[in-house]
C-alpha cells in the first residue's frame, strides 16, 4: 500500500465516529467573515500601528509622491535602489533625475547583485490598520519576491484607498489574488528577532528599514 | 557509524533524557536557567495578555478557530485530498509520509537528486520532531538552520527548549561565547571583538548567514498552514530568514504535519490575528509568506510538499484527545505554565514542551517508553494553558484521559501497584466505609512522616509528578475522624 493510501486509511479508520460526512454541517463555525472594525479613522489608526514597529510613515499627496520617493532615499542614506517595473514613470523619472544609482530588474539582477542595492522601491496591495500590516501581491510596482527582500531598505508607497481597517478585510480584499495563485507577502515593521533576552533587535535577514508613504 | 568528521555541529540527543521527573530534578537545579526563564516567560506573557486584550472579540476568534480546526480533524480525508489536489494543480510534488524517517527519507532522496550538499532550513517543529538535520548529516548533506535561535542552538551543540524561542534557557553572554567559538568553523566567523550586545550578535549572525543564503540551491521548511481550497502554503515568522528560504534557492521542500490544513482563504483571517498576539504578543508578526504553487519567474521553481503523519493519526483516533490536533505550536501555554517555568523545555524529552508537550508526545509516540508515560504528570493541572489557547485545546481534561491511560497501559502490560490504586479508586468512592478505610491507610503513612516533609512520596500512585516536588506530608488525621471528633457529637 502507498504511503498516501495507508496515511488515508489511518485517517478514515481514526475518524470512524465522525457520520455527518458534510463537514459544514457536521462543526458549525460561529463566525462571520470579512468583517470591518468600526475605527473611526483608518488611515490614522494605520499610521499608529505602523510606526509602533518603529517604521517611518509620511504623508503625501499624489503629486509629492516622487520627491517624498528621493527625500527618503536620501534620509536612509541610500545611494543606489532598484526600481521594479510598473512603477508610475513620473516616480521613476524623479528618482532618475536625483542622480542615484537606479537599477533594473531586467535582465533578471542576480542575488549577489540584489545584495549589494541599498534600497528597493515598490507600491503595494493592501494595508491593514489594526495590525500595521502591509500586504505586497508582487504585481506591478511591487517587483518579484527578491526585490523586497535583499536590498536594506525597503520604500514602500500606499494608496489611502487601499488602507482597510484589519486581517478580515485585508483577506477579502487579497483572496482573489491567492486564488489566482500570486505570491503574497505581508510585511510589519522591517525584520525584526527577539531571541536573544527577548530584547527586539530590528533588522536580521530582511530589510531592516521600512519607510512608508502613504498618499492620501 | 562513519569516521568522517561532521559537517554540522553535533547536537545532544533526546533520547539520552531521561523521564520527566528525573529530569526535571536535573534542571532544577540549574540556577540561571532558571532565572532567564522566569524573566524570559513573564515578558512574554504580559506582552500576550495586552495584545489580546485589545481584540474586543477575542473569545468569538477563539471558538471559531477550535471550530475550524475541529471542522478539519473530522473530516481530514477531504480536506488532505482537496488540498493535494490544488498543490498539484499549481504545480508543487506533493510526497506522502507514514512516519519521520520515511519523510527524512524523501528530503534526502531530493536533495540527491538535486546534486546539493548543504541545505538552508527555516526552523520547523516537524523537522525537528523527524531530526532529519541528523538523518541529511549521515548522507552528506549539510542543514543549517537559519533562525537566529535556532543557530544558537545548532552552534552550541545544544537542543531548543521552547517552540517559539528555542534559545530561552541562554543568555547574551552564553551567546556570544557560542559564536566566538563556533562561528567560524562552519563560515564567515563572528567579527573580531563581537560584544554581548544583542544587535551586535544579530549583526554576527546576518553576516555569517547571507553567504549561505546567496549559494544555498534549495531550503527546507515547514508551514503553518495549508489552505485546502487553493493549495497555499503559508508561513509567519520574523527575522526574514523564511523569506529567504522560501524565495531564493531553485528547490523548496516544505515538510507539514496533515492536521496544519485550512478548510478556505478566508479561514486565515482568524488564524492570522490569533497566532501573533498569542505567541510573541505582537499584533503581527514582521513577515508573513504566502505561496500557492510555483510562480514563474519569481521564486523556487520546484516545489515539494510532504504531508507528514508520524503519530498524528493516533491523535486523531482517540476522541478525547483529538483536540490536541487544533495546535496552531503559538506556544502560550508554554509561557503560561508553572511547571515549565521551571523546569525549562529539555526535561520534556522532546521539540514538544510545555503543556502541549505535555499531550502530545505520548499521544504522537504512544505510551511504550517510560518518557511518555511520566508527560502527563508533568502539570499541576491548574489549567493556566486552557485560558489562553488560541484554540481553546482541554489541556486539563486531556492530561486527566491520559493519567487514566498510563494506569491501564502498565495493567495490562504488567501489573503494578499503581494499576490497583487506580482501579481501587472506584470502589474507594463507591462506598463511606471504604473511603474511611483508604483514608485510614493514608493517615498511617502520615504518622510515620510527622512533621517532616517528604523527598519522593512513598506512594506509589503518586511517583511520576511528586518524584519531582517536595510535597506537605500527608495529615495525621482524616477529614472523617476530625469531624466525629469536632463536629460528630453535637
Ligand atoms: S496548545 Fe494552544 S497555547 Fe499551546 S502552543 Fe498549541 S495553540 Fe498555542
Amino acid at each position: 500500500m502507498s504511503a498516501r493510501e495507508e496515511v488515508l486509511r489511518r485517517i478514515r479508520r481514526a475518524t470512524k465516529d465522525v457520520t455527518e460526512p458534510d463537514p459544514a454541517l457536521d462543526v458549525p463555525v460561529d463566525w462571520t467573515y470579512g468583517r470591518a472594525l468600526d475605527t473611526p479613522d483608518v488611515l490614522a489608526d494605520f499610521v499608529e500601528k505602523v510606526e509602533d514597529y518603529k517604521a517611518t510613515v509620511v504623508r503625501v499627496d499624489e503629486a509629492g509622491v516622487g520627491q517624498a520617493i528621493v527625500d527618503a532615499l536620501a534620509e536612509l542614506g541610500a545611494m543606489s535602489t532598484v526600481l521594479p517595473d510598473g512603477l508610475p514613470s513620473q516616480w521613476d523619472e524623479t528618482v532618475v533625475d536625483s542622480g542615484i544609482a537606479v537599477h533594473r530588474d531586467h535582465p533578471e539582477l542576480s542575488r549577489a547583485e540584489l545584495n549589494v542595492i541599498d534600497a528597493v522601491v515598490t507600491t503595494a496591495a493592501v494595508g491593514m490598520a489594526d495590525s500595521g500590516t502591509i500586504a505586497l501581491d508582487h504585481g506591478e510596482g511591487q517587483g518579484r519576491r527578491a526585490l523586497t527582500l535583499l536590498p536594506d531598505r525597503h520604500i514602500c508607497v500606499v494608496r489611502s484607498d487601499q488602507v482597510v481597517s484589519d486581517v478580515p478585510e485585508g483577506i477579502a480584499r487579497l483572496a482573489p489574488g491567492i486564488r489566482s495563485r500570486r505570491p503574497v507577502t505581508w510585511v510589519s515593521g522591517g525584520s525584526a528577532t527577539s531571541d536573544i533576552e527577548l530584547i527586539r533587535v530590528e533588522g536580521v535577514h530582511g530589510p531592516r528599514r521600512l519607510w512608508v508613504i502613504l498618499v492620501d | 557509524m562513519s569516521t568522517r568528521e561532521r559537517l554540522t555541529p553535533e547536537p545532544p540527543s533526546w533520547l539520552g533524557i531521561p523521564p520527566f521527573p528525573e529530569a526535571a530534578k536535573a534542571e532544577l537545579g540549574k540556577a540561571q536557567q532558571r532565572k532567564n526563564l522566569r524573566h524570559a516567560t513573564a515578558t512574554i506573557r504580559t506582552k500576550r495578555a495586552i495584545r489580546a486584550a485589545e481584540v474586543d472579540n477575542w473569545e468569538e476568534l477563539r471558538t471559531a478557530a477550535a471550530q475550524i480546526k475541529d471542522r478539519v480533524g473530522r473530516h481530514l480525508d477531504h480536506y488532505l485530498v482537496q488540498a493535494e489536489k490544488a498543490m498539484t494543480e499549481a504545480g508543487i510534488t506533493v510526497h506522502w509520509a507514514r512516519d519521520g524517517d520515511e519523510a527524512n527519507r524523501i528530503v534526502g532522496e531530493i536533495a540527491k537528486a538535486k546534486g546539493v550538499d548543504e541545505v538552508v532550513k527555516i526552523k520547523s517543529m516537524v523537522t525537528q520532531e523527524t531530526d532529519l538535520n541528523e538523518h541529511l548529516e549521515e548522507i552528506g548533506i549539510a542543514a543549517w538552520e537559519t533562525d537566529l535561535a535556532e543557530l544558537i542552538v545548532q552552534l552550541g551543540h545544544d537542543l531548543p527548549s521552547h517552540i517559539l524561542v528555542p534559545a530561552i534557557h541562554r543568555n547574551r553572554s552564553e551567546e556570544r561565547e557560542i559564536f566566538t567559538t563556533e562561528m567560524g568553523r562552519y563560515g564567515t566567523p563572528a567579527p573580531e571583538g563581537l560584544s554581548d550586545e544583542p544587535a551586535e550578535l544579530a549583526a554576527a549572525a546576518r553576516t555569517h548567514l547571507r553567504e549561505k543564503f546567496l549559494r544555498a540551491k534549495m531550503a527546507i521548511s515547514g508551514g503553518n498552514f495549508i489552505v485546502a481550497e487553493t493549495g497555499t502554503l503559508v508561513i509567519v515568522e520574523s527575522e526574514g530568514n523564511g523569506r529567504m528560504c522560501l524565495t531564493l534557492p531553485e528547490t523548496l521542500v516544505s515538510v507539514v504535519g496533515i492536521e496544519k490544513i485550512l478548510p478556505t482563504v478566508e479561514d486565515l483571517e482568524v488564524f492570522l490575528k490569533l497566532l501573533p498576539r498569542s505567541s510573541t504578543g505582537e499584533r503581527m508578526n514582521p513577515y508573513n509568506s504566502f505561496w500557492t504553487g510555483v510562480t514563474p519567474g519569481d521564486g523556487p521553481q520546484d516545489l515539494h510538499v510532504v504531508l507528514l503523519d508520524n503519530g498524528r493519526t493516533n491523535v486523531l483516533a482517540d476522541p478525547e484527545g483529538r483536540a490536541t490536533l487544533r495546535c496552531i505550536r503559538c506556544s502560550a501555554c508554554l509561557n503560561i505554565c508553572p511547571v515549565y517555568e521551571r523546569v525549562g523545555g529539555h526535561a520534556y524529552g522532546s521539540p514538544y514542551p510545555g503543556p502541549i508537550g505535555a499531550i502530545l508526545g505520548p499521544q504522537l509516540r504512544g505510551l511504550d517508553e517510560a518518557r511518555d508515560r511520566a508527560l502527563p504528570y508533568a502539570s499541576t493541572l491548574c489549567g493556566a494553558c486552557n485560558e489562553v489557547c488560541p484554540v481553546k485545546i482541554p489541556f486539563t481534561d486531556i492530561l486527566v484521559h491520559l493519567r487514566h491511560k498510563v494506569a491501564e497501559y502498565k495493567t495490562s502490560k504488567h501489573p503494578t501497584v499503581e494499576q490497583g490504586l487506580m482501579k481501587g479508586a472506584g470502589w474507594v468512592m463507591s462506598d463511606g466505609r471504604h473511603l474511611a478505610l483508604a483514608q485510614r491507610a493514608s493517615r498511617t503513612a502520615g504518622l510515620l512522616v510527622k512533621g517532616r516533609w517528604l523527598g519522593p512520596m512513598p506512594i506509589p500512585l503518586a511517583g511520576r509528578w511528586l518524584q519531582a516536588r517536595d510535597v506537605e506530608a500527608p495529615p495525621t488525621e482524616t477529614f472523617r475522624q476530625w469531624w466525629k471528633k469536632n463536629r460528630g457529637d453535637k
